[in-house]
């Protein structure tokens, strides 16, 4: 067994923003085992105050370059419970498409561009388009229908304009709804494809026992509004999202630290799956069945199988929400009424990292006198930071260990949070 | 890059993030009907978001973000002395982008209210260019990456890229959106730099100015234009200011 192991990881790769991993390991105890968030904040809570209404989610969507629709959701739905506007349905049925397109793309980008290369030994996905076009391909065909779904409902995939307050400012077109959805239907063999690369990866065989926050899903697989729930049995709703973060400051992280029942807890797919199980679509439950994938599981590497099983839940239910589109009369309202009052609202949203939170406080005209947003790899960063601890206690006395290779798995560990990291500081 | 059997360099590209969303430098990876011929047509040697390569020789230098903190400082003024070319990359790079709003407050204010007394190191928001010399600007918020892969083939050609005098107007009359100014919308397309395509308002939000003032811009005009519509001076202005790209046209504004 080697007795001093050193990783030190200054600005990680492949992974939204920044963050540097240390761990030190003396006479074969684990020394020190820290996950450092050093983004740059761009206090975005000050910047919203005393903006209007219809500019808040045209400037939270700005947190996060990858889960943009993610943001604006959140931020439209908070502004929405504050006023007391009335969604119309069609409205609702547009932004969850929208909100799949984002999954399938966001999803699709960590699973090939960022995990991936780490299965297959690989510094990135770039060396696959001259070795292996065909995988690069497949990863770049079931993006782009999930970008293109986007930019059909929300005007844009990054940085949506559709999305407005009160509801979706136009109806995508429908001749172009039909073509993305014999698009995704035509997606079935690249998706089993995914499936069996995904399955001939080692997946690290580590678990910690932690907490998943998720919302808790009624009918369907839960993404935007709703109760909250834990998986150590707490159960609030939306309003009191406060209680489920419990957000404070960290003296050397510009990253907020979150707790709920224990020391940290864990945010994203494998919470969501973890707690919504059974809400899962059959084609979602049977791929999550060949991972051996059941609630509760307790191994952060399986959040990455986690998205994969959810991104075959969503192009299914893309289909679906297509369809029923398709029955609505086209002369349907999009836009529900808005009067700005005094008021607070909370918007809770699944973005692909986990739930989203964005609370406002209005004046009487509509400006924004407070705001409060808490961004699922905030929640996350203080289960990652106790993993690596774990993780290196676990691997440490290994045979054969070496630096290069615990940094690796650590490395992996944090990829599999696909953590958003400008996001989690804003 | 081999297009008829003809090989042409490719400039070697790396990426830097600073203070912003990241999401400029995904669209390199966007547009994926043309990802692969795009990914072949340059080289990149540094892109921390998607690679764990790196290098340190380059010839151009992608430059995201806004900057604001003093070691962001320092990593700008090393990669300035590396770079043969640096490129500002997406708004908050050319002009400080939605960042720069927070230098309406001041550092203790701002962190009072996001960190409480537990307060973070912050510097006032300023463009790429206000700390190193820049040598081409490439705004949107996005950026736009149609707009992108022509400038990658100008670089190939060797032949000087030049953005569109008009403003997003004419992209939208291109396309044949309907005027939102007409259906009582504010909207910055008269005087904003066009090269987008004009996503904005064919999706039913008024232009938000993301891509700075068109060369042709005539502000007066559209300052007389908002006043007679009756839109609030303070909506004008709040948008004016939202990406940075408008600081002179704001104070005609205020005269």
């Amino acid at each position: 067994m080697k007795l001093e192991l050193n990783v030190d990881v200054h600005h990680l790769t492949r992974v939204e923003g920044h963050g540097n991993i240390v761990v030190k390991v003396r006479g074969g105890k684990v020394d020190e085992a820290r996950w450092d968030v050093v983004e740059t904040p761009r206090y975005f809570e000050a910047m919203l105050r005393g903006k209007h209404y219809t500019s808040a989610g045209i400037l939270t969507a700005r947190i996060c370059g990858i889960c943009s629709i993610g943001h604006c959701l959140a931020s439209v739905r908070a502004s929405e419970q504050a006023f007391g506007v009335e969604v119309p349905e069609l409205a609702t049925k547009l932004r969850l498409l929208a909100k799949h397109g984002e999954t399938l793309q966001s999803h699709a980008l960590h699973l090939y561009f960022l995990a991936a290369p780490d299965f297959v030994g690989l510094p990135s996905a770039i060396p696959l388009i001259e070795t292996n076009p065909a995988v690069v391909g497949i990863a770049a065909k079931i993006k782009g229908l999930g970008n293109r779904l986007c930019e059909a409902v929300a005007g844009r995939a990054t940085h949506p304009v559709s999305i407005q307050v009160g509801g979706m400012a136009r109806v995508p077109d429908k001749k172009r709804l039909r073509e993305l959805r014999d698009e995704l239907v035509a997606l079935g063999p690249a998706l089993t494809t995914t499936v069996e690369l995904f399955q001939t990866f080692k997946i690290p065989a580590f678990s910690r026992a932690t907490e998943f926050v998720s919302l808790k899903g009624d009918k369907s697989y839960p993404w935007v509004g709703g109760d909250l729930v834990s998986s150590d049995g707490v159960h609030k709703s939306e309003r009191d999202y406060r209680a489920m973060t419990n957000e404070w400051v960290d003296e050397r992280n510009t990253s907020k630290w979150c707790k709920l029942s224990r020391a940290s807890f864990a945010t994203g797919a494998l919470a969501r799956l973890n707690n919504n199980y059974a809400l899962l679509g059959h084609e979602a439950q049977v791929v999550a069945k060949a991972f051996g994938l059941l609630p509760v599981c307790h191994n952060p590497f399986m959040n990455t199988v986690a998205q994969l099983v959810e991104l075959v839940h969503v192009v299914y239910e893309s289909i679906v929400l297509i369809d029923e589109l398709g029955s609505v009369s086209p002369n349907a309202s999009t836009m529900g009424e808005v009067v700005p009052r005094v008021g607070r609202g909370v918007g809770a949203v699944e973005v692909p990292r986990g739930i989203l939170y964005h609370e406002y406080e209005y004046d009487k005209d509509g400006y924004v006198k407070t705001a409060n947003c808490i961004i699922p790899t905030t929640q996350n960063n203080l289960n990652i930071h106790h993993d690596l601890r774990a993780l290196a206690e676990h691997y440490a006395p290994e045979e054969g260990m070496t630096d290069a290779k615990l940094e690796l798995l650590c490395a992996m560990l944090v990829r599999s949070y696909d953590p958003c990291i400008s996001c989690s500081v804003h | 890059m081999n297009y008829l059997h003809i090989e042409l360099e490719r400039p070697r590209v790396a990426v830097f993030d600073f203070t912003d969303c990241e999401g400029c430098e995904l669209q390199l990876v966007n547009k994926e009907d043309t990802l692969v011929p795009f990914l072949r047509s340059i080289e990149l040697v540094n892109f921390r978001e998607a690679m764990s390569e790196t290098s340190d020789t380059y010839d151009i230098a992608l430059i995201e973000g806004a900057i604001s903190r003093s070691d962001e400082v320092e990593r700008l003024l090393q990669i300035r002395a590396r770079a043969r070319v640096l490129v500002a990359f997406g708004s908050c790079a050319c002009f400080g982008g939605v960042n720069r709003m927070k230098n309406e407050l001041s550092a203790e204010e701002a962190n009072r209210i996001v960190y409480g007394a537990v307060s973070k190191e912050t510097l006032p928001v300023r463009a790429v260019k206000d700390v190193v010399p820049v040598d081409f600007s490439i705004p949107g918020c996005p950026v736009n990456k149609v707009e992108i892969e022509r400038i990658v083939q100008h670089v190939a050609l060797g032949v000087p890229f030049a953005f569109e005098p008009y403003p997003v107007c004419v992209e939208c009359k291109q396309r044949f959106t309907t005027c939102l100014m007409d259906l009582g919308q504010l909207c910055l397309g008269s005087i904003t730099r066009a090269g987008c395509q004009a996503p904005c308002p064919a999706g039913g939000l008024g232009c938000w100015g993301c891509r700075g003032p068109a060369e042709a811009a005539n502000v007066t005009e559209f300052f007389a234009l908002t006043k007679e519509r009756g839109f609030a001076p303070r909506e004008v202005g709040e948008r004016l200011n939202f990406f940075g790209g408008f600081g002179d046209a704001q104070r005609e504004g205020d005269r």
